[in-house]
């Protein structure tokens, strides 16, 4: 049903939907109202044949839905940042299990310094982790993709986090048409585990696997991973004809046939990108935004196929992996090899700063006049960055 | 396509009130988008909410930074000057406020700008019997900018809130935007109401 | 029935398949049918406590509850041991997460069967000290409070013996492992107090809590059986020597069990809803250098100097444990 309502609430509705028989909540900026909101749900009933459990970290958190999913139920939680680290191990454990938890990440910065706004920093630091990742660019989409990854995670027997940028999206206040729950229910199948704990068939997961086995267990992982590709379009299609609107699965191409330049963004900057994008287009410059939804597993070849008009790829990263230009740029420019492209990367958005419409418009002016480095920052203070490099200059070659 | 920005202290319901807003322009089949800047503040401090509303689908979700009115909920925000700040020339600003604004803050406000003084805390307080004084705010806005009929607020008012604050929200909204159309000259630029 | 008292192994009510009890009195483990849930074929070392206590307890859980029985095991030697892909030496369900989850693990399985109506379904979560008490130590806090209808069993062999004998909070005070080593005869684990697992435990009220060895199977089964006729979150501290970490012979790994309780260093409890319940008191108490020089790791204590200072501490420790739970009264059936 269409309503106007928060992008959190949306996503708990969305989720309650999708029957999970087991929620873990642990609170954290920005991902609370989801799982306040999951817990009224289960208090008023509209949520039922559903075990909400209040844990004591996030750990434990994924590490009950571990259990849960193991023993048979769907299982879902929600968190950021800080509390996806704190998970960190879980998250590999669940991917590695084969066990097809979903899970929002509402994207916030990673500290220290400790920032409660939004960046990607979380789940970026988590994209070896062997689930598959899926960006919002919107609340609509934040909303869908969770049906999506239900159906997909269990297809695959492979874990899901669906990212949406923390505040950002999750507090925005929007319309958002609430898949109902015959739609869901006429896409999302009860889940049939691949393994299940049953005293009628004993068996046991979770083995030590050493080296004489240990690459392939891994590679098979992987691979199903992998199927990703070809399983989230076509569930996307499936799920889209019957919420009666287009769902986005691998990316989504805002005027990129033709288009000399495009911009490469994951997330809520696809929208404000967008206008930015139309207004050029309007006064006739050739400039397209590429979304990316589906991070991992990488859609190279959708992407190369997207940006196969352009000679510039301006790649917006929305946080900052230390040490390395961009993870975003990498699978990019991977996936352009050999074209005659050219990509170059931005950092915008960190921590919560917000990433402008103006501030795009001037970008995009500063690369149209071929002013634009291989790797630049959107809006960094030079001088405070001056300032403070003199000093510490200064204080090393104090006596 | 119109964007507000909404400033006041955290407490008084800020970010209701861009609800408020955006759920009106949702009933009337607009489509509308209402956020909070964020912060880690506690009740007091200077928050602010962002409204933009449209025909087509709003898609940024950058800040407002060229607002085409600005609601002041607390006026003693007005003495920082951040919250004029990109307040479109011919915008319209409302202020939760007894009286006129001071000469040097009318001053600050572009001399092309509809300014509103609206009693809403006071409304507030008599009607709602709390000083929420954003509904107030609201109804004055629809009055003076036609941005929103006042029966889709009041309609957001009841889907928001129930039972008796649902009544006495609705009240609030209803006597700012009758007070706001009486006292307000046609084509006029200033607009207090009494 | 008076039994002569002895030392070293013994025969009459320790004896698991004692021919001289009433059947119904027979432990599982005594029993040919028995299910063997932690099976032959895993890599224990020889002599290992800690195997013998997990198949006792398997079987005493899955005969409590009719077979209906799933098992949640910590990162440690017991799921190193047993589970080396592509074979498993357990014959129940069986889920290996990781080192410091167990707790939480156990109670997602129990929340999932509970919400499937698969509530008949019981689940046991086993780990050893370290991760039981240190790296678990929030989940299992978070499992006690929220009350999950899970028993937790904790095989304590005082040591991260999986990764090579190192300290835990477990670890007894002056004992030696690998990282609280003795360098000319002197080292050890510094320690006021080691985390007291089942006081913790009864701290949270926890519904039903007991202490028990590898010592005395009955005792245990007995003390498993009647955890699982009880709902809710319930703790259970099994004392299992481990004949590398503690430089013990292999052979004696059931009679050191035996030895500890009888100086009064483990105590065996039980306790309901915080409170004690039910205690066993000692026959005939044995000073702690008795104990203590069986083991190479309190080599140290005795040779080349006897540390008499600390050795009376321990001591002490035995007697404040005896004197805290009266395990000095002399009564039937007393060990």
């Amino acid at each position: 049903m269409l309503r106007q309502v928060e992008g959190s609430l949306a996503v708990a509705e969305t989720v309650a939907r999708c029957r999970p028989q087991v929620i873990s909540a642990y609170p954290i900026s920005p991902q609370t109202h989801v799982v306040e909101h999951l817990s009224r749900l289960a208090r008023t009933g509209e949520l039922d044949h559903c075990a909400y459990l209040t844990v004591e970290s996030e750990f434990a958190a994924l590490s009950s839905l571990v259990g849960a999913s193991a023993a048979g139920s769907r299982s879902y939680t929600a968190t950021s940042s800080q509390g996806l680290l704190f998970m960190a191990e879980a998250v590999f454990n669940a991917a590695g299990l084969g066990l097809p938890i979903v899970m929002t990440v509402a994207n916030r910065a990673v500290g220290a310094p400790i920032n409660i706004w939004n960046d990607q920093g979380d789940s970026i630091a988590m994209r070896d982790a062997g689930w598959i990742q899926l960006y919002a660019a919107d609340n609509q989409a934040a909303a869908d993709l969770h049906v999506v990854a239900f159906r997909v995670a269990e297809e695959l027997s492979v874990p899901v986090m669906v990212c949406m940028d923390g505040f950002v999206l999750t507090h925005a206040f929007e319309e958002v048409d609430v898949p109902d729950q015959h739609q869901v229910d006429a896409v999302l199948p009860p889940f049939r585990p691949r393994q299940l704990l049953d005293p009628a068939a004993p068996v046991s997961i979770g083995a030590m696997v050493g080296p004489e086995a240990y690459t392939e267990v891994r590679y098979l992982a992987d691979h199903a991973l992998r199927r990703a590709l070809e399983v989230l379009p076509a569930a996307a299609d499936e799920i889209g004809a019957v919420l009666g609107r287009p769902v986005p699965s691998l990316v989504q191409a805002h005027g990129c046939r033709g288009a000399g330049t495009v911009v490469v963004v994951m997330g809520s900057v696809l929208g404000t990108l967008s206008e930015v994008v139309d207004e050029r287009v309007a006064r006739g410059v050739r400039v397209g935004a590429l979304g990316i939804t589906c991070f991992r597993p990488f859609p190279a070849s959708a992407v190369r196929a997207a940006l196969c008009d352009a000679d510039e790829v301006i790649v917006l990263e929305r946080s900052l992996a230390a040490g390395e230009d961009g993870p975003l740029t990498a699978d990019v420019a991977r996936a352009l090899a050999g074209t005659r492209a050219r990509v170059r990367t931005v950092v915008a958005g960190l921590g919560g700063r917000p990433v402008t419409g103006t501030a795009l418009h001037g970008l995009l002016d500063r690369a149209e006049g071929g002013r634009l480095g291989a790797r630049t920052f959107l809006d960094l203070d030079r001088t405070v960055i001056d300032r403070e490099l003199r000093r510490s200059a200064a204080q090393e070659v104090a006596p | 396509m119109l964007q507000v920005r909404i400033h006041g202290r955290g407490g008084q319901g800020v970010v209701t009130t861009s609800e408020l807003l955006a759920l009106a322009c949702f009933v009337e089949g607009r489509h509308a988008q209402a956020f909070p800047s964020f912060g880690s503040e506690r009740t007091g401090a200077p928050v602010a909410s962002f409204v933009r509303i449209d025909d087509r689908p709003v898609r940024s979700h950058d800040p407002v930074s060229a607002p085409d009115a600005v609601l002041v909920q607390d006026p003693t925000l007005l003495r920082g000057g951040d919250v004029l700040a990109g307040l479109s020339p011919s915008g319209v600003l409302v202020v939760n406020l007894r009286g006129e604004l001071s000469p040097e803050v009318r001053t600050a406000v572009g001399p092309d700008v509809r300014v509103l003084t609206v009693e809403a805390s006071e409304t507030a307080l008599r009607l709602i019997g709390r000083d929420v004084p954003g509904p107030a705010l609201l109804g004055a806005l629809a009055a003076a900018t036609g941005v929103v009929g006042v029966d889709a607020l009041v309609a957001a008012v009841r889907e928001r809130f129930t039972g008796r604050v649902a009544d006495a929200n609705a009240d609030a909204v209803l006597e700012t935007y009758s007070a706001t159309l009486a006292s307000a000259p046609e084509g006029g630029r200033h607009a207090p109401t009494g | 029935m008076t039994v002569p008292a002895q030392h070293g192994p013994q025969v009459g009510t320790l004896a698991v398949g004692n021919r001289l009890l009433p059947l119904s009195l027979r432990t599982v483990a005594a029993d040919a049918d028995r299910l063997s849930g932690l099976t032959g074929g895993h890599r224990a070392c020889r002599g290992c406590g800690e195997a013998l206590a997990a198949r006792v307890v398997v079987d005493a859980a899955h005969r409590a509850t009719g077979g209906r029985l799933v098992t949640v095991n910590a990162t440690g030697c017991l799921e190193v041991f047993s589970s080396p892909y592509p074979e498993s030496a357990w014959r129940v369900p069986w889920l290996h997460s990781l080192f410091g989850n167990a707790p939480a693990v156990a109670s997602g399985v129990a929340a999932a069967l509970a919400v499937q109506g698969r509530g008949d379904v019981r689940v046991l979560a086993q780990g050893g000290d370290g991760g039981t008490l240190d790296i678990g130590f929030g989940c299992l806090s978070g499992m006690f409070e929220r009350d999950d209808d899970v028993l937790y069993v904790c095989y304590d062999n005082q040591a991260y013996m999986n990764t090579g004998v190192q300290r835990s909070s477990a670890t007894p005070a002056d004992a030696r492992t690998a990282t609280t080593p003795v360098v000319d005869g002197t080292g050890g684990n510094v320690t006021r107090h080691v985390k007291d697992a089942p006081r913790i435990a009864m701290a949270h009220g926890v519904r039903y809590v007991a202490t028990a060895t590898v010592g005395d199977v009955r005792d245990l089964e007995e003390k498993v059986t009647r955890a699982m006729a009880v709902r809710g979150a319930r703790y259970l501290h099994v004392l299992v020597p481990c004949p590398l970490g503690w430089g013990t012979p292999t052979d004696e790994t059931i009679e050191l069990a035996r030895h500890a309780v009888r100086t009064g260093l483990f105590p065996l409890f039980e306790a309901e809803d915080g409170d004690v319940v039910a205690t066993t008191p000692i026959r005939r108490r044995e000073p702690v250098t008795s104990y203590l020089e069986r083991q190479s790791r309190f080599a140290h204590l005795f040779h080349p100097v006897r540390q008499d200072e600390v050795l009376d501490r321990i001591q002490r420790e035995a007697d404040r444990t005896v004197a805290r739970y009266r395990l000095d009264r002399q009564e039937e059936g007393a060990s």
